[in-house]
């Protein structure tokens, strides 16, 4: 387009004016400031080098919060991705009774993940809670859900399955839809069953769309869970469902070990950038949609 | 041969008859599936009607005994859940109008123009994709909050989310379908960029930009840690955090209450989903399908 030459800069300037202030200054600063230490009382800081890295790695709590981010988030993202791929085959087929059943799938969509953490509190509650009674009913199980071991972390896997999985059938519905029909077609003249069909054709055929799902996921995992953990465990009992993000805020705004909180954002914003170039890396070239 | 026709009849019948009972299956997966998803939303608004004997009755009450407000008064006494829907829509609606509006102008600047340090400014954007400032960067951010004296307002709110690389991204995408020809036309007819911007290629995104409103919404609605840790006072606090409030308020766990006040929560954005479905899934779905 034959323009001034700053006008496409003018368009820039509002997103990276923000960019920069609210998201590349502070990245800097948190680099910065996990290279020094805060003493509890007032404010002097010394320069401490890479202390609070070799402390939060011998830091045995440190440890069990990234055990319990690695298990919460492997099985909360791969039991969403391939239930909510399977629910999404019959939920593809353009029917009005369908519809219907899509709706209510979709709806938490909508819910935040701090309402999902109080209705499954709720749920779960040991004597008014209604899934609580169906567990104790069918299974004899009698549990103090968020307060026990290990039954807190399913407690929160229920609840982060629950809020998550809407957003990964939208999608699947969309891609599972855009599957040639007449490919399925000529697979079952050819003798494939539903089982071949589904998985030597349609999941080979969304796998860019798994791959997406997969981190979109892990984002949410490992951020929106917080509000999730917050209204239902609190991080308990003892550290037990202390995630990685929850142990950021309880040492950055409770404990007030400001260094010791910025190197855990540092290692939190290391993991991410290996999740942005993998996504930058993989996703753009498998992605063949539109 | 009147065999061989036995033989091929009875095989259809099976296969009719195996196909009855697959979709039988299928149609009970699919209502016990969707009743799973909508079971939270549903016995929650079942209690928060629930009169207050049925409340701590057990076993608990799967249909609603009686129907009175009286939990919906009381949440409502408890928090202010007034100001705190007040807050929310405000925090809300200021960061969906930033956020349209930065990711239209930026979005429109990579579609449509060639400039210096176009690639760069790309990747510089990009990079920031999966970095959610508003919980990764809580600790520094917090600190500018400190240093702008933003803490506690408005401000703090709504300004750090008015810009993302994802909003951009999905105008960028958007703005690259539509012809060059129709550029094209509108300079011949004398128009200078803004002019073409304006006139045309916004009203022609309308959908594409309704989409985006309501998606920004949702995720402005529903922003949790933030709000907590920069509101101190109880007046600027969102109705996110007012159902932990709410929680705290009462250790007894009163649940007929809690449920009212998420229910006050939840109503908007689910309203919003509800009436606006197809958009707002098929503005999801180009959002991640980007080629």
């Amino acid at each position: 387009m034959k323009a001034k030459k700053w006008y496409p800069y003018v368009l820039l300037i509002p997103t990276l004016v923000i960019i920069i202030l609210f998201i590349y200054y502070p990245a800097v600063d948190a680099f910065k400031t996990s290279l020094y230490r805060n003493s509890v009382f007032g404010n002097r800081v010394h320069y401490v080098g890479l202390k609070n890295f070799i402390a939060l790695f011998h830091d045995p709590e440190y440890i069990s919060t990234l055990r319990t981010t690695f298990i919460y988030t492997i099985f909360t993202v791969s039991f969403t991705i391939l239930a909510s791929f399977l629910i999404s085959l019959p939920l593809s087929e353009n029917k009005k009774r369908i519809k219907i059943y899509r709706t209510l799938i979709f709806l938490p969509y909508a819910v935040s993940p701090a309402i999902a953490g109080t209705l499954w509190s709720f749920l779960l509650d040991p004597l008014v809670g209604q899934v609580n009674y169906v567990f104790l009913k069918v299974f004899g199980l009698q549990i103090k859900w968020l307060i026990s071991t290990p039954y807190a972390l399913y407690s929160i896997i229920f609840a982060s399955v629950w809020k998550i999985m809407p957003f990964d059938v939208i999608f699947y519905i969309a891609s599972i839809q855009s599957v040639p029909s007449e490919l399925l077609e000529s697979a079952k003249i050819d003798g494939a069953n539903a089982f071949t069909r589904t998985w030597k054709i349609i999941f080979p055929l969304v796998s860019p769309i798994t791959f997406y799902l997969i981190i979109m996921n892990l984002v949410s995992v490992m951020f929106s869970s917080f509000a999730i953990i917050d209204v239902m465990t609190k991080g308990g009992p003892g550290t037990y469902t202390n995630t990685m993000i929850y142990k950021l805020y309880l040492d950055a705004f409770t404990n007030h070990r400001t260094g010791f909180a910025s190197a855990q954002s540092v290692v939190m914003f290391v993991l991410m950038a290996i999740v942005t170039i993998l996504y930058f890396k993989f996703g753009q070239k498998q992605v063949h949609y539109e | 041969m009147n065999n061989e026709v036995k033989r091929v009849k009875k095989q259809s019948m099976s296969t009719s008859k195996k196909r009855i009972i697959n979709g039988t299956l299928k149609e009970i997966v699919l209502i016990v599936v969707s009743f799973i998803f909508i079971m939270p939303i549903l016995l929650g608004l079942i209690m928060s009607i629930q009169p207050q004997s049925a409340i701590f009755s057990f076993p608990p009450k799967f249909y609603p005994v009686g129907f009175n407000w009286h939990n919906y008064e009381k949440a409502i006494q408890t928090v202010n859940f007034g100001r705190l829907t007040l807050n929310s829509l405000i925090m809300a609606v200021t960061i969906t109008a930033g956020k349209v509006v930065t990711g239209v102008l930026a979005g429109y600047a990579f579609a449509n123009f060639t400039f210096k340090g176009k690639g760069f400014l790309f990747s510089f954007l990009f990079a920031t994709l999966f970095l959610p400032a508003e919980t990764v960067m809580i600790v520094p951010l917090f600190k500018i909050m400190k240093q702008f004296g933003w803490v506690n307002t408005y401000w703090a709110l709504t300004i750090p989310f008015m810009a993302s690389a994802t909003n951009t991204f999905l105008m960028r995408q958007h703005f690259k379908t539509i012809p060059k020809s129709l550029e094209e036309a509108a300079m011949i007819d004398g128009a200078g960029p803004m002019t073409y911007f304006v006139k045309i290629l916004l009203p022609i995104s309308k959908p594409m930009i309704s989409g985006m409103v309501i998606i920004n919404f949702v995720y402005a609605w529903n922003l949790y840690l933030w709000p907590l840790i920069t509101t101190m006072d109880d007046n600027m606090k969102t109705v996110q955090i007012g159902i932990n409030m709410l929680m705290a308020a009462d250790t007894a766990r009163n649940w007929g209450v809690i449920m009212a006040g998420t229910m006050i929560a939840l109503a908007p954005t689910i309203i919003v989903f509800l009436a606006l479905q197809n958009l707002f899934v098929s503005s999801l779905v180009r959002s991640g399908m980007k080629g």
